[in-house]
């Protein structure tokens, strides 16, 4: 059978780091960056007679993605110690939830080409991040060094069901469940320093076929364009195996980023048998009614929901309103503008090129804009009502981006205001029409070409104040077109 | 319930400790006798029962997300048996 | 001067510094002189920490100049059990795995005594890690029982029973798993008490089995018990399992007798293999509860016999992964010869750890494999339910059970060291409680015709140390067996 007669099953189990202050079971700080063990203590380095005690900032992010994700939010969790020896798992155990997760069965949806589509969410539960290790420092010849500053991050494990059935589909997923999670504010959703990590389960089927394949678990896939090539790479290899009558092995295959690859990684001595148990340390979880409805009280609307809306209540198409809404401090602007803007589409455009633009370029975070929503709402009514040009006023906006001053006063300062008064624009247009007759002549003719030429003079000689729109009407009127 | 030798390898390596041909004789013969002994417990009905993982119930204490200063990293290496600036060393790790 | 210095209870020994009859520093080289004298036949001491002692006894006499002493107990010196973390001490937990390693930081209950003004003599002795009944299983080497030098003083808490026994230190703190304190008591005519899990903080106090596992005090009167406890009995944020409840009051209703008290038996505490003395001394010690107007009430708890195997299986479980982080790492002893991070780890903790711990290891790992937690550890942890359940009902007819804390008394070094099943059937009276996570408490009841010590056990409900202190002092009135001179 060739490839496009097996299904993909695809489920992905995504890590997020916790945007807290302090780690889950100790004080030290969660700032990425530091130099080795500099953020560490007793507690995280497992030193003995060290116990654990939970942040509770961390139960509530946990409480809140479970109800963003409809998820039920156990009143009772447990805490289990997950055994095996590494070096940068410092007590020779991970401190996480294995049977009795903090919250079960949720959903996302999703859009795919053919439409909505929902992906049930299986398990999110809470775990401590490990240590790094660095294999090849030239100082070390021969030794491998162990840092623990993130040994005791907190991470939410948000388990997906198999129901993603091709790479584009995972993609969407992963990106639909970042936006939430940065929505909600409990993670940052940066792949790259990864504080928000993916796993992805990959298995192929015959198509029409009801039971899934053998499914390998893929690592290392810190950008959206590695787990879509990594997915489709590993679907091909399996129908390859499986093809050549061979049989897939459940296995972890790490994602070869130089080769675009999937391979295998080396198996361990021995099988994994992580002796799971309760922990002892901590008992077990309680949320509180209390610390639920905490939770409840401050989800925010969620992407999805504001995007249908930007739509209906905007007239934006999906594009912008996807884009508008992938963050909500975008969002949030974005709307605090509309209330003063005169056409809402026009301010989407504005935000979609050159805000956008000028945001990267000047480096500057929304939170710390120098104006306010309602001068950027005054600057696109001028432009509605033709005292600057469209042009001018991508310049007023950076003058605007980097003083901060009101767009009247730069448009004031700078002379940007256009020409829009019929006579003297007139005037101009005759004068020009009158000093160059021949070319008149040979317009007429026919060479149509020669119009931009008389724009050309148009404009200079009104120093480019001219409204474009008003120099144009009396050209053609008075060219007799 | 009699543990092999192959058994006792099993664990021990699961526990990573390397036993002596001694050692490994000794333990299959001495934790057989333990299993045996803790094999009463067969004779007891507790389908109906809940495990006890916890010996109080006291509701789970939580903290406030409050940072606390760390160790200064001279203190938290200061038993380290092998370092390299401020991070711990260990023979190469073998992907 | 200074053997009378020592002999003087914890409280007898306060009331003579907050008298200023006699300096802390006075104490304390009482202390270390006694411990120079004896020692070397006792060996209770891993670690003499002359320096740090004298220091805080001098700051203790400062205080009690400037009349602002930290607590009823300032000055007075003690000891403890390696097994408790001291910043700049080392601390061993009898094991080699951890020679040299000097904490960055104080377990909860060395801070406490520290800020209550207690001088700290030292580290004392102890089964490696806990585990053991004799203190043979420390890696450096066995303490002797002062009644007796060819005896144990029992385990694990050895050193420190001993100490307290032969006059080095006048209280020392224990830790309790299945017995560790009230054996060791019973066996070196001294009190202990296990108190309630979650009482006192286990911050800081190296794990063996962290759902077992109780600090308690360990003196030679019933009163110095009770105020040790009182400082050490604190609530803990940085222990998760430490109950929010108030420090008790032990002292001021101490001396109020039995009379009234509903005392249970429980008959699966009387069984063969007994000491046919310790029975003895135990039959007398009822009645004369009796006497002082007590009722004793026949109770059954009829999981007993399932105690042992079902506390073996759960505290080497827990024991398995608490001392996975034993791996030559971030702290204690490597093996020098260890080719690769495989090498690293399997000859490090072979070599690291001593012939019980590892067979405890070996045990706690099996019973946790695939294949074997719900045969092993999930069923223990049932049982586990049942015992507690016998204790609940048992508790609802009576208000403390009273029983032998040990079946024999200290037995001679050497004797069971190769027969850990015998060495384990030494704790089937105490160990109970652990799995119940009640309060248990041995007070000395007599004298074999050997004159080894025999203890007394009494078991409480949870939280209510009060009471059993006060039976035991009821007990102790009758007696004072403490004030017998030891012969060391």
């Amino acid at each position: 059978m060739p490839l496009s007669d097996f299904q993909t099953v695809i489920g992905l189990e995504v890590h997020a780091q916790l945007l807290t202050q302090s780690k889950i079971f100790c004080g030290c700080s969660t700032a990425f960056g530091a130099e080795p063990n500099h953020h560490t203590c007793p507690v995280c380095l497992g030193m003995p007679g060290v116990l654990p005690v939970l942040n509770q900032r961390v139960v509530e992010y946990a409480v809140r993605t479970g109800l963003a994700l409809g998820c039920t939010v156990k009143p009772t969790s447990v805490w289990s110690r997950k055994n095996y020896f590494y070096p940068d798992l410092p007590k020779g155990y991970q401190i996480t939830q294995y049977d009795q997760p903090i919250c079960e069965w949720g959903e996302l949806v999703i859009d795919t080409p053919s439409g909505e589509k929902t992906v049930r969410v299986r398990r999110i539960h809470l775990e401590e991040d490990a240590g790094k290790s660095v294999h090849d420092a030239s100082a070390s010849a021969g030794q491998s060094l162990v840092d623990l500053n993130r040994a005791g991050v907190p991470l939410m494990e948000i388990v997906s069901e198999p129901d993603l059935r091709d790479a584009d589909e995972a993609v969407e997923y992963l990106k639909a469940l970042r936006d939430v999670l940065v929505y909600l504010g409990v993670n940052d959703g940066n792949l790259e320093e990864g504080s928000f990590r993916c796993d992805a389960n990959v298995s192929v089927m015959p198509k029409g076929s009801t039971t899934y394949g053998q499914r390998c678990e893929l690592k290392n896939l810190n950008s959206f364009r590695f787990l879509k090539q990594a997915i489709e790479y590993e679907a091909a290899r399996q129908v390859d195996v499986l093809e050549s009558g061979g049989k897939v092995d459940q296995e972890t295959r790490l994602w070869d980023v130089n080769k675009g690859i999937t391979r295998s990684m080396r198996s361990k001595e021995d099988a994994h048998d992580y002796r799971y148990f309760p922990e002892p340390d901590l008992q077990p979880l309680i949320v509180s009614d209390a610390l639920r409805d905490s939770q409840a009280k401050v989800l925010p609307e969620l992407p999805r929901a504001k995007r249908t809306r930007f739509m209906g209540e905007y007239g934006l198409p999906a594009y912008d309103a996807r884009i508008l809404t992938a963050e909500r401090p975008l969002a949030d602007f974005f709307e605090a503008c509309a209330a003063h803007a005169p056409d809402a589409k026009k301010l989407s455009n504005l935000f979609l090129g050159e805000f956008s633009r000028l945001l990267k370029d000047e480096g500057t975070p929304l939170s710390a804009l120098r104006f306010t929503p309602a001068q950027l709402g005054e600057l696109l009514a001028t432009v509605e009502k033709g005292t600057v040009s469209a042009n001018a006023a991508k310049d007023v906006l950076g003058e605007m981006f980097r003083t901060g001053r009101a767009p009247a006063d730069i448009i004031a300062e700078k002379g940007l205001a256009q020409v829009s008064d019929v006579g003297a624009v007139e005037a101009v247009v005759d004068d020009i029409l009158a000093k160059n007759a021949g070319e008149v002549e040979k317009y007429k003719a026919g060479k149509k070409s020669v119009y931009g030429f008389f724009v050309g003079q148009v404009m200079k000689a009104m120093k480019g104040k001219g409204n474009p729109g008003l120099v144009n009407e009396l050209l053609k009127k008075k060219l007799g077109d | 319930m009699a543990l092999t030798l192959e058994q006792v390898r099993h664990v021990a390596t699961l526990a990573r400790l390397s036993l002596t041909p001694q050692e490994e004789a000794r333990y299959a013969t001495q934790l057989s006798q333990v299993l045996d002994a803790v094999a009463e417990l067969e004779a007891l009905d507790v389908g109906q029962v809940e495990p006890t993982s916890h010996a109080t119930l006291a509701s789970s204490l939580l903290r406030e997300d409050v940072m606390r200063p760390s160790l200064p990293p001279e203190a938290g290496l200061a038993n380290a048996p092998a370092k390299v600036g401020t991070a711990f060393a260990v023979p190469k790790i073998l992907e | 001067m200074s053997s009378t210095l020592t002999d003087l209870s914890m409280l007898e020994l306060a009331a003579k510094l907050a008298a200023r009859e006699v300096s802390s520093v006075e104490a304390t080289r009482a202390s270390l002189q006694r411990i120079a004298q004896v020692d070397s036949k006792v060996r209770a001491f891993l670690r003499v920490d002359e320096p740090g002692a004298l220091k805080a006894a001098e700051a203790s006499d400062a205080r009690r100049h400037a009349g602002s002493p930290a607590s009823a107990l300032d000055g007075v010196p003690v000891g403890l059990k390696d097994i408790f973390l001291t910043e700049g001490v080392e601390t061993t937990c009898g094991s080699r795995i951890l020679e040299g390693f000097v904490p960055p930081y104080d377990a909860t209950v060395v801070r406490l005594l520290k800020e209550a003004g207690l001088p700290l003599l030292g580290k004392l002795n102890m089964d490696e890690f806990a585990m053991g009944s004799s203190n043979e299983s420390s890696a450096y080497f066995p303490t002797h029982n002062p009644w007796d030098l060819t005896r144990t003083p029992g385990g694990s808490s050895g050193g420190s029973a001993a100490a307290v026994a032969a006059r080095e230190v006048f209280g020392a703190l224990g830790t309790d798993t299945g017995g560790s304190i009230r054996q060791p008591a019973a066996f070196t005519n001294t009190v202990g008490l296990k108190p309630t899990y979650g009482r006192v903080s286990r911050y800081g106090v190296i794990a063996f089995a962290s759902s077992l596992d109780q600090p308690g005090p360990m003196a030679r009167t019933v009163a110095d018990t009770a105020a040790l406890f009182q400082l050490i009995a604190r609530h803990d944020p940085r222990d998760s399992t430490s109950a929010d409840v108030a420090t008790p009051d032990c002292l001021t209703g101490l001396e109020d007798g039995v009379r009234g008290l509903k005392l249970g038996v429980p008959r699966e505490y009387f069984t063969a293999g007994m000491d046919p003395e310790v029975e003895g001394t135990l039959r007398a010690s009822l009645e004369e509860f009796e006497r002082m107007g007590a009722t004793l009430v026949d109770v059954s708890l009829p999981h007993t016999k399932y105690a042992l195997a079902t506390y073996y299986l759960l505290a080497s479980s827990e024991a398995s992964s608490n001392l996975a982080r034993y791996d030559g790492i971030r702290y204690g002893q490597r093996a020098k010869d260890a080719r690769g991070l495989k090498e690293l780890y399997t000859q490090t903790r072979g070599q690291g750890f001593g012939a019980e711990v590892k067979r405890r290891i070996m045990l706690g790992t099996y019973a946790l494999s695939a294949g074997y937690y719900d045969a092993y550890y999930l069923r223990a942890q049932k049982v586990r339910t049942l015992i507690r359940e016998d204790f609940t009902r048992a508790f609802q007819q009576v208000d403390a059970l009273v029983s032998p804390t040990s079946p024999v008394p200290a037995f001679k070094l050497g004797d069971k060291v190769d027969d850990p099943l015998s060495m384990y059937l030494m704790d089937v009276y105490t160990l109970p409680c652990n799995l119940a996570g009640l309060p248990g408490l041995s007070v000395p009841c007599g004298f074999t015709q050997a004159g080894l010590p025999v203890g007394l056990q009494i078991l409480g409900r949870p939280f209510d140390e009060a009471r059993l202190l006060r039976i035991a002092r009821a007990f102790e009135r009758e007696h004072d067996f403490f004030r017998r001179a030891v012969p060391v």
